[in-house]
């Protein structure tokens, strides 16, 4: 066992997550991650304790149905590897939906990229009857409301609280006509993303009081300190 | 007809765990199906967690994609919730490997593994838009076939397939395809009966129609005649005389399932005899595969899917007479990367304990032992070869190397138990109680799981009814009120299941309308206590005229034509009723690897073993 052997690097990976793998739990990204590393054969640094578990953290985790352009994980090595190295060697790896976009060493003592994460950007196409006027009246009225009370329910709690001031951007891009005599609009949106709390996109849509038949939701950037 | 990704992500935005709908794993395989002669589609009658964790399934799908001219994709049962989206938008069941619809296959493989999955057949064949009876199926359909063990028994559910692949599948379906392939390029492309003749022909294939079944008056059977020249008077199932290499490219699925680890065949059968176990009667002979081919197959499985647990599996792990070495060899080539080693049914023996120690397992869960049967009288009965000196030993060693939990497995209503045998099970049970606290401390549980026995066909107890509901459930709470002890856990099957579990199988064809009946009165997932409708059942046994108690409730004469009498497993009918007699007497039979007990294996395939490895059979 690696016990003792502490890490000696940490690096930093962007990938993207698309299709089918935008399907998969927050739970399950992690165990496929551990078993892509493990794949890799990586000097990986373990966890201590009964059952090791390679050492990685991700920036924020992604929301199932969640498509990510710009995730982010940091791996922690007891042996330094060089970036590009390590970049060939996890692209080898990568189930269908899953892509390698760069690798960079970061500092040790680099703080843990979670408790940094302050907002994210997203890109969402919206499948509805609903004519891009129409849409974009329902985005401005949104923005407009002042409070937007909502409720969760977390660990069996329910826990109300505001979804407005989670919402730092709303904007509409544009629409075209899509089949079955739906158009596909598409929006961009900025809210907070942190430990505190973060504004999920869908959220944002069912406020919308307009009926959609689907949508698809892009994570397009991850905003840390 | 294949499926979009539009048309799926509009209807998996609504369904719980979409990710047992898209395929795209790791290790998943999709090839190009303008070169492929024939296209498999492999199915499990349950959801994706259950069936991704059968590893006769993944062998097969290795098996059939190596060859160039074949492919085969998978398909899994989809939940209420994916049914209900599916049909709304008249999508048709698909593969997960290209979406293709399953009506495109030639050939639909199901393993039927539970009785309690056979209206999930149907509600998959259904959602691929085939008739589910086989004589509507025409030449430009698929041909739905099955293995597993419940095809031992299969005719509560012969009308729904137009053949059986009896016992393993690693040759036999092989040289179905290539028939299959063959048959396709041929002028008789468009004649499916004589496809159905050609495939009989190959050995361990039984095509149901190809049978008449006659019955008396008081409905047993009174002969299974062969229609045709091609139709064997008897199907003996297939082995291979050797185990084939391991698999070790198994898919890593994306999210979590039942058995979520590698796994790793390191023996096939079991020479153990125990009377009441099917497994150790229709997977005979034991066959082992040698430390060095573990130790290697192990090391390629962890390279190429980044498990970090491997499971070691057989019917009984602590019989490879190499055991020890494997898990040693194990432990040190994998001491870097944390690998964890889970070694499933073991004896009841302190080698045993010695061998959990070694892998530091179920520390949390407990150590596991399956006494199966309370009294020492019983465990004769059922041959399981364990004193109580054995136990108490064992739970001694566990408890001395700092295990707290145990889990005991029983059965209830086993041929000539009486109330007698219950208090024995309990008192053993008071007694590992004791021991526990005194050699641990008051922390120690003892989880205690009591399965109701259901007699099944090719074992020695064939013959014998279902024990009666009310003698079981008097029984069970017999055993319950004698155990009243802190941290002892007492849970046991319910009836309902039990009940339909014995009908289906050890029914005759005449159960298929029923079966047919229950699918349509809605049910579905009836391995599943929060689906299963015990009344849509009842309902359905009424409708159709059958009599639940001619199946359950009867005991068969030593001559009765029984549903599976023109398959043979190579263990004969005359094996299997002296030991019933044995059973009766509580003469133990001891491990056939010490001493011939004549079950006909050796009769049946000692030829073909010895020609091709004679060394390999643990047959003495």
């Amino acid at each position: 066992m690696a016990a003792g052997r502490q890490a000696v690097q940490r690096l930093r990976v962007g990938y993207r997550i698309g299709d089918p793998l935008q399907y998969v739990s927050v739970l399950d990204m992690g165990r496929l991650w551990e078993r892509l590393l493990r794949r890799a054969g990586l000097p990986l640094a373990y966890t201590q304790g009964f059952h090791p578990h390679p050492r990685m953290q991700f920036a924020a985790p992604l929301p199932v149905g969640y498509w990510g352009e710009a995730e982010t994980l940091d791996i922690y090595l007891r042996e330094p590897v060089d970036g590009d190295e390590a970049l060939r060697t996890l692209a080898g790896q990568c189930p269908q939906g899953l892509s390698i976009e760069s690798v960079q060493a970061v500092p040790l003592d680099a703080p843990n990229l979670q408790a940094q994460m302050r907002e994210a950007e997203y890109r969402v196409l919206v499948w509805s009857a609903a004519a891009p006027q129409e849409m974009q009246a329902a985005l401005e009225a949104l923005l407009a409301r002042d409070e937007l009370p909502r409720s969760r329910s977390r660990k069996g709690r329910v826990q109300a609280y505001d979804l407005r001031p989670l919402i730092h951007e709303l904007t509409y891009i544009g629409g075209q006509p899509a089949a079955d005599g739906l158009w596909e609009h598409t929006l961009h949106i900025r809210a907070r993303s942190s430990s505190q709390g973060s504004g999920r996109p869908e959220e944002m849509l069912e406020e919308l009081g307009v009926a959609l038949d689907h949508f698809r939701i892009y994570r397009t950037r991850l905003i840390w300190e | 007809m294949q499926i979009s990704n539009d048309q799926l992500e509009r209807i998996l935005t609504a369904v719980q765990k979409p990710g047992r709908y898209v395929g795209g794993e790791w290790n998943s395989i999709r090839k190009d199906w303008r070169t492929a002669q024939v296209t498999l589609a492999l199915a499990y009658p349950d959801v994706y967690e259950i069936g991704m964790s059968n590893l006769g399934l993944a062998i097969l799908y290795d098996l059939v994609n190596r060859r160039e001219d074949m492919l085969a994709e998978r398909v899994y049962a989809p939940w209420h919730d994916m049914e209900a989206a599916m049909r709304r938008a008249a999508l048709p069941l698909y593969s997960l490997e290209t979406r293709h619809a399953l009506a495109d296959f030639d050939v639909i493989g199901l393993t039927l593994q539970h009785e309690l999955t056979y209206t999930n057949v149907l509600n998959m064949l259904d959602l691929a838009g085939l008739p589910l009876l086989a004589e509507q199926r025409t030449a430009d359909m698929p041909l739905v076939i099955a293995g597993g063990s419940c095809t031992y028994n299969p005719e509560p559910v012969a009308a729904f397939f137009d053949l059986f692949v009896l016992g393993e599948g690693e040759e036999a379906l092989i040289e179905l395809l290539e028939a299959v392939a063959a048959w396709k390029q041929s002028p008789q492309a468009n004649d499916r009966p004589g496809l159905l003749r050609r495939l009989a022909a190959i050995p361990g294939i039984y095509v149901p129609s190809l049978y008449r079944v006659a019955y008396h008056a008081d409905g047993t059977i009174r002969r299974i005649e062969p229609l045709c020249a091609e139709a064997p008077e008897q199907v003996r199932k297939r082995i291979v005389s050797a185990l084939p290499p391991a698999l070790t490219r198994p898919i890593v699925p994306s999210m979590g399932i039942i058995h979520d680890r590698a796994a790793v065949e390191i023996q096939r059968g079991c020479s153990r005899g125990c009377r009441f176990c099917q497994a150790g009667m229709i997977y005979r002979p034991i066959r082992e595969r040698g430390a060095a081919e573990v130790l290697d197959a192990v090391d390629q499985i962890v390279a190429n899917t980044g498990y970090d647990e491997v499971g070691l599996v057989s019917l009984s792990s602590s019989d490879h007479s190499q055991i020890a070495q494997i898990v040693q060899g194990i432990m040190e080539r994998h001491r870097e990367d944390g690998l964890a080693v889970s070694l499933p049914s073991l004896r009841i023996d302190s080698f045993s304990v010695e061998l959990a120690r070694l892998i530091q397992q179920q520390r949390k869960t407990g150590f596991t032992f399956a006494p199966e049967a309370g009294s020492q009288r019983l465990r004769d009965v059922i041959n399981k070869g364990v004193t109580e000196a054995d136990l108490l030993q064992t739970a001694e060693a566990a408890f001395g190397n700092g295990w707290d939990r145990i889990k005991l497995y029983f059965m209830l209503g086993l041929p000539t138990e009486t109330d007698e045998d219950i208090h024995e099970m309990a008192r053993l049970i008071r007694e590992l109680h004791g021991l526990g606290r005194r050699l641990r401390n008051r922390r120690v549980e003892i989880g205690v799981s009591v399965a109701t026995f259901v007699p099944k066909p090719h074992t020695p107890f064939q013959w014998l009814p279902l024990a009666e509901r009310a003698t079981v459930e008097a029984r069970q709470r017999l055993l319950v009120s004698e155990t009243r002890l802190a941290k002892v856990r007492v849970s046991w099957s319910d009836w309902d299941s039990t009940w339909l579990e014995a009908l289906l199988s050890r029914g005759d064809r005449r159960l298929s309308a029923v079966v047919l009946r229950a699918w349509e009165l809605g049910a579905r997932f009836d391995a599943w206590s929060e689906c299963y409708d015990p009344a849509l059942w009842r309902r359905a046994l009424d409708e159709c005229g059958l009599d639940e108690a001619f199946y359950n409730a009867r005991p068969r004469a030593q001559d009765e034509i029984l549903p599976w009498e023109r398959l043979d497993v190579g263990v004969s009918r005359a094996f299997l009723w002296r030991e019933y007699q044995r059973a009766l007497s509580g003469e133990l039979s001891p491990d056939c690897r010490s001493e011939c007990h004549g079950c006909g294996i050796l009769a049946a395939f000692g030829v073909e073993a010895a020609e091709r490895l004679p060394e390999a059979w643990g047959c003495p």
